[in-house]
């Protein structure tokens, strides 16, 4: 490794010390819950973007199924609280291992296709959980489910400021992980397939194996963030936890950050995640939809690297100006 | 005469009802310069996709240095030994020249155990054997047509192959150009790398091979040394004809 | 449970469902099939069509004089759809695949929410002679706008077989999704076929979403439920293959059908997409493809 590499390695981990002491310090000194609230729904939108960027911006395989993969996490837990009363941190280590299983399936079965099939394939994935989640009358079926929070444990004095750390914590976790991804030989290699999967293969990248690993990980990612959701909310129901806005959502801020760079779906994530919390509360939820699905289309077609791509050029015009 | 080191039998492919391949058979031996002819749509490219792996034959078996390579995925035949280049290029566009054969390096060379530093001066001594050293660092979405054609021979050469196909690496250069490539393809074959060259430049075919092969409707319709396909009645009437 | 005389009746109706799903595909087989744009927005057209009947139904024009009222609009959007579509994914080639597919998935949202906000969430109807009679056919009892559906349906696939097998500008088509090089060659530009394609397919959307609202009340988020559908009967039909939507419409109708009156209501969304699935999984180029 590089000098500049090991600086680099040394950086990250020292930011991600600080972003989680920070959280942490949040939860106990900050007394607004809605402060919280609102944090985790940010955080956990991170974790999607920056899973859905695994596959899609370093692969180039479009997900439409990110609600899939949320709404089975979110059932896992819920599945687990109601058979066994299993501890949070059980809930979101079998739905990553659950999420991990469904992406590699998933793959098996589409990646051998082009890539809007595979993106099609997700949406029915999504459609076909949530009918299978509908007729289960265990975890509440159509209607839903109430579910009781467990006594919060010290140093936490709410549930909710539990959730935001641990929510804080999976950031650090996927962000680790895709610029692990990112910066090692299946980064190159998934940057292959994307630019163009026959010359990938015939420069020996296995192609096939790459995406699966690509997909499962991302999966499990999407699979763990869904998991706190039904403690947070403490209700689950199908047609919420396998919203398609998750999945509009999650690609929207990947593309619109900037999918070459880890940092592009953090980025994009924090952007419109705040931006949908302001609105829905001011004017609606129709609405933050709406301009989720505006600024989307507007990036796809005027900046197609994104926030990233954006920032980029800035930069060059500033140095090029500077004699 | 020495063991094949590809060994083509009686390989066939079918799209839908279409034949493109019947029955091909063909032995290339170590070192040798091969040339593949044929007019359009004759099945060259077709015969080395089911070489190269990039499609499944329908029947008939290919052993590449004595092993049965009929069932492989393309990225292990490139693993094993075969490297190709693409009769359009096929570059990885968001990547620079150095990235683009990086790639080949760390993925077909398998437990090179290479460090950085000796990966990156593979690829410059690649390079500057195919003159393209002072492009390492350029957007291989720049280059200009001869620029990517020599990348894609270049990338080929990073995964460190014992058999290069060269699918029509000089269509749509100028004179000079067409010259630069084939000294390049001279030169690796000097090094002992066997080379199969598919070609519409009869020129470049003739003085390069030392044996040639024409396919015609997706069948072998002459093979031998290139005066002797080029006296032979079929080719010139798969050639004139069509 | 099980009984002949449902499995009849199921059948009769599910071929008749059938056709219908044929019809809300075909664009789809154009677009998606033939032209090769990736256009997931086509299910979201289709519902903003059964808006477009419903608005026009307020001035007591039938249904399907109000789709057909709409096709000229739908082809103009359409043509400016793939316009932009062109300009700014298929032009620069590379990563096209990616942005162009986001493209499409963030215009149907718009599309959705677009409605949403301005019709709000609940169910529209509308009103003709036709709907809530019904007649027998073999002993089954088939509600007249299915009738009505069915036979629209099967004029349309008919109609745009022909168009594509025996017009020049068809013809053209269908050559502009095997080797547009050719087509090139011989001096016709594929863009502005294609363009055409597009707008064609588009206008024949229009038509398509008044069937629906015939068929069915809509509601805003329909389109989701025809995500399935549409790209079901278009993958097995083999893409492009015109003949080929029409039969995999009936197998999908047929299916939902059977599986509705055995099981129930709750399972329907599912059936569709589970078909798809199971399509790509094991024979990709559909039932007709090569």
């Amino acid at each position: 490794m590089t000098m500049q590499g090991l600086g680099q390695r040394i950086g990250f981990w020292i930011g991600a010390a600080a972003f989680i002491a920070l959280a942490f310090a949040m939860a106990l000194v900050i007394r607004n819950e809605y402060v919280f609230f609102a944090g985790f729904v940010i955080l956990q939108f991170i974790v999607l973007a920056t899973a859905w960027n695994i596959l899609g911006g370093y692969a180039g395989y479009v997900n439409f199924g990110t609600s899939a993969f949320f709404g089975v996490g979110v059932y896992t837990a819920v599945f687990l609280l109601k058979a066994v009363d299993a501890p949070l941190w059980i809930q979101i280590l079998v739905a990553a291992i659950v999420g991990a299983a469904l992406g590699l399936g998933v793959g098996l079965l589409t990646l051998r296709l082009r890539g809007i099939f595979f993106s099609i394939a997700t949406v029915a994935i999504t459609i076909i959980a949530e009918t299978l989640i509908t007729n289960w009358k265990f975890v509440g079926g159509a209607t839903g489910v109430q579910l009781l929070r467990p006594p919060v444990t010290p140093p936490f004095d709410s549930y909710i400021k539990m959730l935001f750390v641990i929510a804080a914590v999976m950031v650090v976790i996927a962000v680790a992980l895709a610029r692990h991804v990112q910066n090692s030989g299946i980064g190159r290699g998934l940057r292959a397939i994307r630019d163009d999967e026959i010359a990938a293969e015939c420069s020996g990248v296995p192609t096939l194996n790459l995406k699966l690993v690509a997909c499962a990980l991302s999966g499990a990612l999407m699979c763990a963030a869904g998991a706190p959701s039904a403690m947070y909310l403490q209700f689950a129901d199908p047609v919420s936890a396998f919203n398609l806005n998750y999945s509009v959502s999650a690609l929207a801020m990947s593309l619109i950050g900037g999918t070459s760079h880890w940092i592009g779906p953090v980025l994009g994530a924090i952007l419109l995640a705040t931006t949908q919390q302001l609105l829905t509360v001011t004017i609606s939820s129709e609405v933050n939809v709406l301009v989720l699905g505006v600024m989307l289309v507007l990036f796809v077609v005027v900046a197609p690297e994104g926030i990233i791509g954006l920032v980029r050029r800035v930069w060059r015009l500033v140095r090029r100006g500077t004699p | 005469m020495s063991e094949a080191l590809l060994r083509v039998d009686g390989v066939s492919k079918r799209f839908g009802g279409f034949t493109a391949l019947e029955g091909i058979s063909v032995d290339i031996r170590p070192g040798e310069r091969f040339g593949l002819i044929g007019p359009n749509g004759s099945g060259k490219t077709t015969l080395i996709n089911c070489i190269s792996g990039v499609l499944p034959s329908d029947g008939g078996s290919i052993r590449f240095n004595g092993e049965d390579i009929t069932r492989l995925p393309a990225y292990k035949r490139t693993r094993r030994g075969i490297a190709r280049s693409f009769q359009v290029p096929r570059p990885f566009k968001s990547m620079t020249v150095l990235e683009n054969l990086l790639v080949a390096i760390d993925f077909a060379v398998i437990g090179h155990g290479l460090s950085t530093r000796q990966a990156d001066a593979e690829v410059f001594e690649i390079l500057d054997k195919i003159g393209l050293a002072g492009k390492a660092h350029v957007a291989s979405s720049q280059l200009s047509q001869v620029e990517l054609r020599k990348m894609e021979l270049a990338r080929a050469m990073a995964a460190r192959p014992k058999l290069l196909i060269s699918d029509e690496a000089m269509a749509g250069l100028a004179g000079s150009e067409v010259d630069e490539v084939l000294d390049v393809l001279l030169k690796l074959n000097a090094e002992g790398i066997t080379v199969i060259m598919i070609e519409h430049i009869m020129q470049a075919v003739m003085r390069f091979s030392e044996r040639v092969m024409c396919l015609d409707a997706g069948r072998v319709i002459c093979e031998g040394t290139p005066q002797q396909v080029m006296a032979d009645k079929g080719v010139q009437e798969a050639y004139l004809g069509a | 449970m099980f009984s002949w005389e449902l499995l009849v009746d199921a059948i009769v109706l599910g071929a008749m469902v059938g056709c219908f799903y044929a019809a809300v595909s075909i664009g789809l087989s154009i677009s998606f099939g033939l032209l090769d744009v990736p256009n997931v927005a086509h299910p979201a057209l289709l519902v903003l069509a059964a808006y477009g009947a419903w608005l026009l139904g307020d001035f007591d024009i039938d249904p399907i004089v109000a789709g057909l009222l709409l096709m000229p609009v739908f082809f103009v959007l359409g043509v400016l759809l793939y316009r932009t579509y062109h300009e700014t994914f298929e032009k620069r080639g590379s990563e096209a695949g990616v942005r162009g597919l986001a493209f499409f998935f963030g215009m149907a949202f718009i599309i959705e929410v677009g409605i949403i906000m301005a019709f709000g969430v609940d169910q529209r109807t509308v009103q003709a002679f036709y709907i809530g009679k019904s007649i027998e056919i073999l002993d089954v009892r088939i509600p007249m706008r299915m009738v009505v559906a069915f036979a629209m349906a099967l004029l349309l696939s008919l109609a745009l077989t022909f168009y594509l097998s025996k017009t020049f500008l068809g013809r053209a088509i269908r050559a502009v999704a095997q080797d547009e090089g050719a087509l090139r060659l011989m001096g016709a530009d594929p863009v502005a076929i294609k363009q055409w394609a597009f707008g064609i397919a588009t206008a024949v959307v229009a038509l398509a979403g008044a069937l629906l609202i015939i068929v069915q009340p809509v509601e805003p988020t329909l389109d989701r439920a025809y995500i399935g559908r549409t790209f079901c009967v278009v993958v097995m039909a083999g893409l492009g293959s015109m003949s080929g939507t029409l039969l995999a419409g009936v197998i999908l109708g047929v299916a939902e059908t059977i599986v509705l009156t055995m099981f129930g209501a709750s399972w329907a969304p599912a059936i569709s997409f589970t078909l798809l699935l199971v399509v790509l999984g094991v024979r990709p180029q559909g039932l007709f493809g090569r």
